[in-house]
């Protein structure tokens, strides 16, 4: 039962945060990769005051699969450096918590592209 | 040519009156629906992870999530099935990880024509590229004031 229930909060944060997310394409006709850069940046902006802890407590990976907690892993790396090597860590920590999306990111979208036939739509 | 005063009203509610209606409610409902069933397939993958490697770190099983979700959308953008997701579910396909890969790979297939380098690479970051710079700027941003606060 209580795995239903965290099923169900991952549902509702992940589907609210998309939701918003389709509101404004519809309302202001934002490309994708402004309405990625927004949510990204809420994420950032959001963990930087603490805020973005408490979500994910509740919304699991509907906090963190949006690109909102991208946005935050980003930001909780350049905190965390900064605890941990000062300066060092300010510049070096937000990249090295992205490393693994990014990375991915990039090596499977280099590897599937380089296989894919290019489709004419 | 240039409409001016009148015209341009006409032509504007003309314009207005024949592209088509954005179906609020249903697109709404679509990016709700396929961005919390996105959501709920990573919670599957890292309660799976967590089973299997009770003794990992949480930072280690969310990195691994995302490994496993970006490399899943990346196969399916090949195969051109995220795509059809995409037009399904709009903001919801667009907003998780898997809409940030699905950005990477789809213009690199696209444009791998233009050749490897200028096309597949330098078209991988349309999409990606500001997310990118503007992430790592911000959170560069973030650790510095973080520090000099700190300093202080």
């Amino acid at each position: 039962m209580e795995m239903v229930l965290i099923y169900l909060r991952v549902f509702v944060i992940g589907g609210f945060i998309c939701l918003i997310g389709q509101i404004l394409i519809n309302v202001t006709k934002l490309t994708s990769a402004r309405i990625l850069v927004v949510f990204l940046l809420l994420g950032i902006v959001l963990e930087s005051f603490g805020l973005f802890e408490p979500i994910k407590q509740f919304g699991r990976a509907g906090a963190t699969i949006p690109i909102t907690g991208f946005g935050a892993t980003l930001a909780k790396g350049a905190i965390e450096g900064v605890k941990k090597q000062g300066l060092f860590g300010a510049i070096t920590g937000g990249i090295q918590a992205g490393a693994m999306g990014l990375s991915t990111a990039i090596f499977v979208g280099f590897i599937v592209a380089l296989v894919s036939k290019p489709r004419t739509k | 040519m240039k409409l001016e005063g009148n015209e341009k009203k006409e032509y504007l509610a003309f314009v207005r009156k024949e592209s088509p209606k954005t179906e609020h409610a249903k697109t709404m409902t679509r990016a709700f629906f396929l961005g919390g069933i996105i959501c709920c397939i990573g919670q599957g993958i890292s309660d799976l992870l967590r089973y299997l490697a009770p003794t990992l770190e949480e930072k280690i099983i969310m990195s691994f999530t995302l490994l496993i979700i970006i490399t899943i959308t990346g196969i399916l953008t090949g195969f051109g099935i995220y795509d059809k997701i995409g037009d399904w579910g709009g903001a919801g396909s667009i907003i998780p990880i898997t809409g940030f890969a699905n950005s990477i790979v789809s213009p690199a297939i696209e444009r791998k024509t233009e050749g490897v380098v200028l096309g597949l690479c330098n078209n991988m970051f349309t999409i990606a590229g500001p997310v990118i710079v503007i992430g790592l700027t911000v959170s560069v941003l973030v650790g510095l004031i973080y520090w000099f606060i700190g300093v202080i």
